[in-house]
């Protein structure tokens, strides 16, 4: 078979996503570093390469509104946003999870302001990791790629909406190599959607988003917990599935020179990369230092990174985002809740607000002091003292 | 809801439901929303002309008409506004103290 190998910006990549699932409705604004994906797509609609109803809404707000309207029919709907405009979408992402929408979202991760900023860091994902939304940080533009045909392919299977998630200009804007399925493939692979309702049954008239009391909103609660669950077991499935058709394997947690490792670092997003070529360097030296990246955030692997974590004796978690909550970044409390201080010993690290670059010798510092790890300290990687 | 004093044991179980709390269409017919009135409309039908301002000016579409004539008030819908009673060119509307 002929690669189709293309040099394309995750942006590109993701909006070339968007053309070959050929979704029924895309409602989306445009937003710095999300821009692009929106831009280009609209451009595929006007050029009649899609049949998707292409929806210029007036704000995210409207567009997550107008998303979980059409999915509610049965349609099927991607959108894409990043920081300010997922913040602005908080109250329908809500209500699309709720509703048990599986509407699909390219995420370009970026901070929040205040201070107004608009580089890539984890504030706005990390902002939206409680509201039932199945979150995918990918590490390369390949991965975003792939990962817009497993995360709806999942989705749709649990009725749970999912976000793949790209690091803002570092994987948004930079071009990298990747392979395009054929479009027929990936029309075969995610086949259609088998809605559970939709509000164009017309035999069947169906109230949706009706008041829900004290009597029965537990047990609906109940059951989205459930579905995220369910999650899991489905994103390993499709993932496998993807594998066996497309030859490129993703689990829920990569993990890297872990087997023997000593210490490690857990990261999320394409920091793994960077920190990957420390590895490389430290292993030559006969360290024995391993990474741990968390892919699927949600669901939260729970079970996979204690195990995947069992061996380490000391382990660094690299937070790009701050919860500012006293108590270190949002991966770093999980991590914590997830190995219940058992082995091995954690420490955390905040870096790259605001889009600051972290460098090759920070994160070999990080894996220096995890030589003689303060349990649960938190510390700033980068920042100015 | 409380007053009805609901066995949530009788009730299915999450496993049963339908997701997202989809439900059938119209069901809010069947669901009472009138029960925190502080006072109820009451037509006198000698003075009422059937007219039907009331029932164009009723925000719960609580008038019931039959045989296209107002016959009477769905006390499970009305909430007790009194527009009605206010709107009506006759005085034929009548708030009255709901007795608890």
């Amino acid at each position: 078979m002929n690669k189709n190998i293309k040099a394309l910006t995750a942006n590109e990549a993701q909006a070339e996503a968007m053309r070959q699932i050929e979704p029924d409705v895309v409602a989306a604004y445009p937003i710095t570093p999300a821009t692009q994906v929106v831009e280009i797509f609209s451009q595929f609609v006007a050029d009649g390469k899609v049949k998707t109803e292409f929806v210029p809404v007036e704000s995210e707000h409207s567009a997550m509104s107008a998303c979980v309207g059409a999915s509610a029919t049965g349609a099927r709907v991607l959108t894409a946003t990043s920081s300010q405009g997922l913040v602005l979408m908080q109250e329908i992402l809500n209500i699309a999870s709720g509703l048990r929408l599986p509407i699909v979202m390219a995420e370009v991760n970026r901070t929040l302001s205040a201070p107004l900023n608009i580089h890539g860091d984890h504030s706005d994902t990390m902002g939206a990791r409680d509201i039932g939304w199945i979150q995918i940080f990918a590490a390369d533009v390949q991965e975003a790629y792939d990962s817009m045909f497993i995360a709806l392919k999942a989705a749709e299977k649990v009725n749970l909406p999912a976000m793949v998630t790209t690091d803002g200009f570092i994987l948004s804007h930079c071009l990298e190599r990747l392979e395009i399925i054929p479009d027929t493939r990936v029309k075969k692979f995610i086949g259609q959607r088998k809605p559970e309702f939709s509000l164009f049954d017309f035999k069947n008239p169906k109230t949706l988003g009706s008041i829900d009391l004290q009597d029965y909103f537990f047990e609906h609660k109940r059951q989205q917990t459930e579905a995220m669950k369910n999650a899991k077991k489905e994103i390993v499935k499709t993932q496998k599935e993807f594998a066996k058709t497309f030859g490129r394997k993703y689990e829920l947690l990569e993990e890297y020179k872990l087997k023997d490792a000593q210490r490690a670092i857990v990261v999320l997003g394409s920091t793994a990369q960077t920190a990957k070529e420390v590895v490389d360097n430290l292993r030559k030296k006969g360290e024995k230092v391993g990474l741990l990246r968390i892919r699927v955030f949600r669901p939260f692997p729970e079970e996979e990174i204690r195990k995947a974590l069992e061996g380490v004796s000391s382990v660094a978690v690299l937070d790009k985002s701050d919860a500012v909550s006293g108590i270190g970044g949002p991966v770093f409390s999980e991590i914590k809740a997830a190995l219940r201080n058992e082995k091995p010993k954690l420490s955390n690290y905040i870096f790259g607000l605001g889009g600051r670059n972290i460098k090759l010798s920070e994160i070999e510092k990080v894996y220096s002091e995890l030589k003689s790890i303060k349990e649960n300290q938190v510390s700033y990687l980068g920042v100015r003292e | 809801m409380d007053k009805k004093n609901i066995n949530l044991n009788k009730k299915p179980s999450w496993k049963a439901l339908k997701i997202g709390g989809v439900s059938e269409g119209g069901s809010a017919k069947d669901f009472a929303t009138g029960d925190w009135r502080e006072e109820r409309p009451v037509i006198d039908f000698k003075k009422c002309k059937q007219c039907f301002e009331c029932w164009g000016y009723c925000p719960e579409a609580a008038f019931i008409v039959q045989k296209q004539k107002i016959v009477g008030i769905n006390y499970l819908h009305c909430k007790g506004c009194g527009i009605c009673a206010k709107e009506c060119p006759y005085k034929a509307i009548n708030m009255v103290e709901e007795k608890k």
